[in-house]
């Protein structure tokens, strides 16, 4: 009841925080992503426990594979949208809704470009005989990248949906909170990509 | 300032389809875990018939492996743990004085994920046949060159009842961390309450590593990956790592609530508080931490090497002592107390010889050594029944018989219950207590038939004739049920002189459960009040108008695309002789239009507000009188 107070009210300073519900959505966000770290983290030992045998099956061997200038860059465009999405978050605490959708609008565009390299990386590893079933492997490989790459395609139409919640009902005490979940889940997406980029395209470089 | 939203109040069927009142979903939950509680003991019946004579030919062996597997996974899956999910959805909200969950729509996503996760598994029987590679579906047996199509319904049924439950599970926590009422301090709050919040932990982190698990099986199953593959490099130990990392925090998701349980009855029917309380919260605590140091056990005859067998040995012992806290303090409790006997709390006195004895048996197996002995044998059987039946179903029957009027309003019949506690308890005994002794003497586990006068054939026979009288008391408990439907609601609001929030309102609890949230005062917060010569709690707030949540359709359509989209998944690859269906199903078309609904009721969520409705004041003034 105090959520349409607000909204048509004066906006606190932090909006998100304003009400239980707002509240509730964010412990639980954080509690979820406990969920997902354990996700990942089996996924993770999943490709550690197979990373020493790249060699097996026909495929090319992945040390020479990997294109590690393509993965740094998708790196970098990833790692600038973490910082895009956290201005958004402060255009929200300064409650300026165009900055919001700006920097957010930002933050999607990176995610895609992000998604559309891995896409072309994935073709490409696909033509030089690196598929899903070529190993025990690269089955592994392209589950933990590819469930990644699932959470950043999510991740930007989530944020998109978010966007036109924004425009539509604007800023308000009830899409406050959404907005800053999905700021954290996409900080927790990048954090992930750290971890790939390290274990999986680093270590089998120098592995 | 309070808009009057008008909102449809939906009826009949609808109203149940539409609820996003944990109270009523506690109510589905417990429908939904009871009808598949009655479809494992009737697999667990089969079993036994089969087992009844040596050589016996009332199953064969395929159809056998399917009975297992199904009484397995239906018994742990679809219900004990929606069973348990019944209680903390009924109760936790009531016990620490809040008006609803966390997330009201979560909750009745919850739900439909696992219901129709569990009807995709059973419907497995009716296409191609069920699951057949046991419960744990261990690789490469759960591969497509050993088993059927079964194990398809089993990795996906599995999957979208496994969201629910995970959902359920954190919204469980918000709701304890976030929503208790003023003066309902941590160390306050009941210990149904402190374990559920445990159990919810627990899921939080089990669940997602059974989720992956899943998913690498689908992916070998569906779309020829190589992870279990040892020609492509797999392993095929990696299974049963993920499974029993999983796996093992599972078995204290389930009992920990049970201990809840036992512990709200066990102080209720002796009419003294809790003997040593913190020592209580903190053995669950420490329970639930070290459920993830365990997994290995069932892993000592993989071959894993002595260091790992040892560690996981001593952790695995290390559990026998915040449980045997438990243990006492129960007994500490009844001790000196007038421990009245009902339903209930037979139930509970029953429970602990029981569980202790399963306790026993799984320090045994805990030694390496000794566990190559008993491996895959009926002692692992005896075990692990001993803990989830003479525990969990123990602790379930008792708190059935214990919330039954709050949560429906009128009292179960005391004799016809106490015959089924009686009937329940010799035929747990019978069943369970001679298959220590077939183990031993040599009858191995998940083997349909056994030779004759191998001096199997006597105790088998008993151990059937118990699991029959178990049926019998299953049949008295729902007769019971039945002949308690057809009296009039009139149970009162405290039947048991209880000590908890749950009793100080109207039995059942309106759909608001506090017309004032109450202020809570002590542990025992409505026993607090009484003692001072109250009748109920004091209130934390003035009268006002309530805001409710509205019902909605979605948490229903969502599941149900998921549903559909299980079948296309599984049957994408599938030879159909029908043309029509091949081409459906051969292109993703269903698997497709399956999620589609799911995203579309996903986003119709997002776009469309829930503003709710209120209650007000003159309504809930009027309510007091009815
Ligand atoms: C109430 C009466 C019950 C009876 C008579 C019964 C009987 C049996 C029997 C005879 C087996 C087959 C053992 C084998 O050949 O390996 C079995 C397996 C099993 N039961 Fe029960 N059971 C009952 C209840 C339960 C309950 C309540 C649970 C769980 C909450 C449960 C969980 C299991 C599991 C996990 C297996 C192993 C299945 C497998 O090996 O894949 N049972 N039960
Ligand atoms: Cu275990």
């Amino acid at each position: 009841m105090s959520a349409t107070h607000h909204a048509h009210g004066s906006l606190p300073a932090e909006p998100e925080k304003a009400t239980l519900e707002g509240r509730n959505k964010i412990l639980g966000f954080w509690l979820f992503l406990g969920g997902e770290t354990v996700l990942f983290g089996t996924l993770f030992a999943t490709f550690l426990g197979y990373n020493n045998v790249k060699g097996i099956g026909d495929g090319p061997d992945p040390a020479h594979l990997f294109d590690l200038k393509l993965v740094a860059l998708a790196t970098l465009i990833l790692l600038v949208s973490s910082l895009t999405s956290v201005f958004a978050v402060q255009a929200m605490h300064r409650h300026d809704k165009s900055k919001m959708l700006l920097w957010f609008g930002v933050t999607v565009v990176l995610g895609l470009a992000f998604l559309g390299l891995e896409i072309y990386e994935f073709v490409h590893y696909v033509h030089e005989g690196h598929t899903f079933s070529t190993s025990a492997f690269s089955s592994a490989f392209y589950t933990l990248v590819g469930f990644h790459g699932a959470h950043v395609l999510f991740g930007s139409l989530w944020i998109a949906l978010l966007m036109l919640q924004l425009v539509k009902k604007g800023l308000t005490v009830v899409t406050a909170p959404k907005c800053y979940v999905a700021a954290l889940y996409w900080h927790f997406v990048d954090l992930v990509w750290v971890f790939i980029f390290t274990v999986v395209y680093l270590m089998s470089k120098v592995g | 300032m309070a808009h009057a939203h008008t909102v449809k109040r939906y009826t009949g069927l609808m109203d149940w389809l539409t609820t996003v009142d944990h109270k009523k979903i506690g109510i589905l939950y417990l429908i939904g875990g009871g009808l598949f509680f009655l479809l494992g003991g009737l697999e667990a019946i089969l079993i036994r018939i089969q087992l009844m004579y040596p050589q016996n030919d009332f199953l064969d062996a395929s159809t056998y492996n399917q009975v297992l597997t199904m009484h397995g996974t239906t018994m742990i899956f679809l219900a004990v743990m929606p069973i348990i999910f019944a209680f903390m959805n009924a109760i936790i909200p009531l016990q620490i004085g809040a008006r609803d969950v966390a997330y009201p729509f979560v909750n009745a996503v919850g739900f439909w994920m696992f219901f129709l996760g569990g009807l995709l598994l059973n419907v497995s029987w009716f296409f191609n046949g069920a699951p057949d590679a046991g419960w744990t579906s261990y690789v490469p047996l759960a591969n497509n060159e050993y088993s059927g199509k079964g194990v398809d319904f089993y990795v996906l049924g599995l999957q979208i009842a496994g969201i629910g439950t995970l959902a359920g599970g954190i919204n469980f926590l918000v709701t304890i961390i976030n929503m208790r009422a003023p003066g309902m301090t941590f160390m306050r709050m009941p210990l149904f309450t402190w374990t559920s919040f445990i159990t919810s932990a627990l899921i939080l982190f089990a669940f997602p590593a059974i989720t992956v698990g899943l998913v690498l099986l689908m992916f070998e199953r569906l779309f020829s990956a190589n992870y279990f593959d040892v020609a492509a490099g797999g392993n095929i130990v990696l299974w049963q790592h993920i499974f029993w990392i999983f796996g093992h925090p599972e078995v204290y998701i389930l009992i920990l609530p049970a201990f809840g349980i036992i512990s709200e009855i066990v102080s209720t029917f002796a009419r003294k508080r809790l003997f040593g309380y913190s020592a209580m919260v903190f053995a669950t605590a420490l329970i639930g931490f070290l459920g993830f140091m365990v997994w290995v056990h069932h892993m000592f005859t993989t071959g894993l090497g002595p260091i790992g067998n040892a560690i996981f040995s001593i952790a695995t012992m290390l559990i026998a002592i915040p449980t045997g806290i438990k243990i006492f303090n129960w007994i500490f409790t009844m001790w000196g107390g007038q421990y009245s006997f009902n339903t209930a709390s037979l139930f509970a006195a029953g429970f602990i010889p029981t569980f202790v004895m399963g306790g026993v048996t799984g320090v045994m197996l805990a030694a390496p050594a000794a566990d190559w002995q008993y491996h895959d044998s009926y002692f692992v059987v005896a075990h692990f029944h001993y803990v989830i039946v003479g525990g969990l179903v123990f602790g379930l029957l008792a708190g059935l018989h214990y919330w039954w009027p709050k949560m429906f309003g009128r009292m179960l019949n005391e004799t016809i219950g106490k015959f089924s506690f009686w009937t329940f308890f010799i035929g747990f005994h019978m069943t369970f207590l001679v298959q220590h002794f077939l183990g031993l003497w040599g009858m191995p586990r998940r083997i349909f038939t056994f030779l004759e006068n191998q001096g199997l054939d006597e105790l088998n026979f008993i151990s059937t004739i118990g699991a029959l009288l178990m049926g019998v008391s299953t049949i008295a408990i729902l007769v019971n049920i039945a002949v308690t439907q057809m009296k009039p609601r009139n149970a009162p609001a405290d039947p048991w002189d209880g000590r908890t929030l749950e009793w100080s309102i109207p039995s059942p609890a309106p759909e608001y459960n506090f017309k004032q949230i109450p202020l809570v005062r002590g542990l025992d917060a409505l026993f607090k009040e009484k003692i001072e010569g109250k009748k109920e709690m004091t209130p934390a707030e003035p009268l006002g108008p309530i805001h409710m949540p509205s019902p909605s359709i979605l948490p229903f359509t969502m599941s149900i695309g998921l549903f559909i989209a299980g079948f296309g998944f599984m049957y994408a690859r599938w030879d159909f002789d029908n043309g029509f269906l091949d081409a459906i199903f051969g292109h993703y078309i269903v698997a497709g239009a399956g999620l589609l609904i799911t995203l579309v009721s996903m986003l119709l969520r997002s776009v469309f507000d829930d503003h709710g409705y209120h209650i007000e004041v003159e309504e809930l003034e009027k309510e007091v009188h009815a």
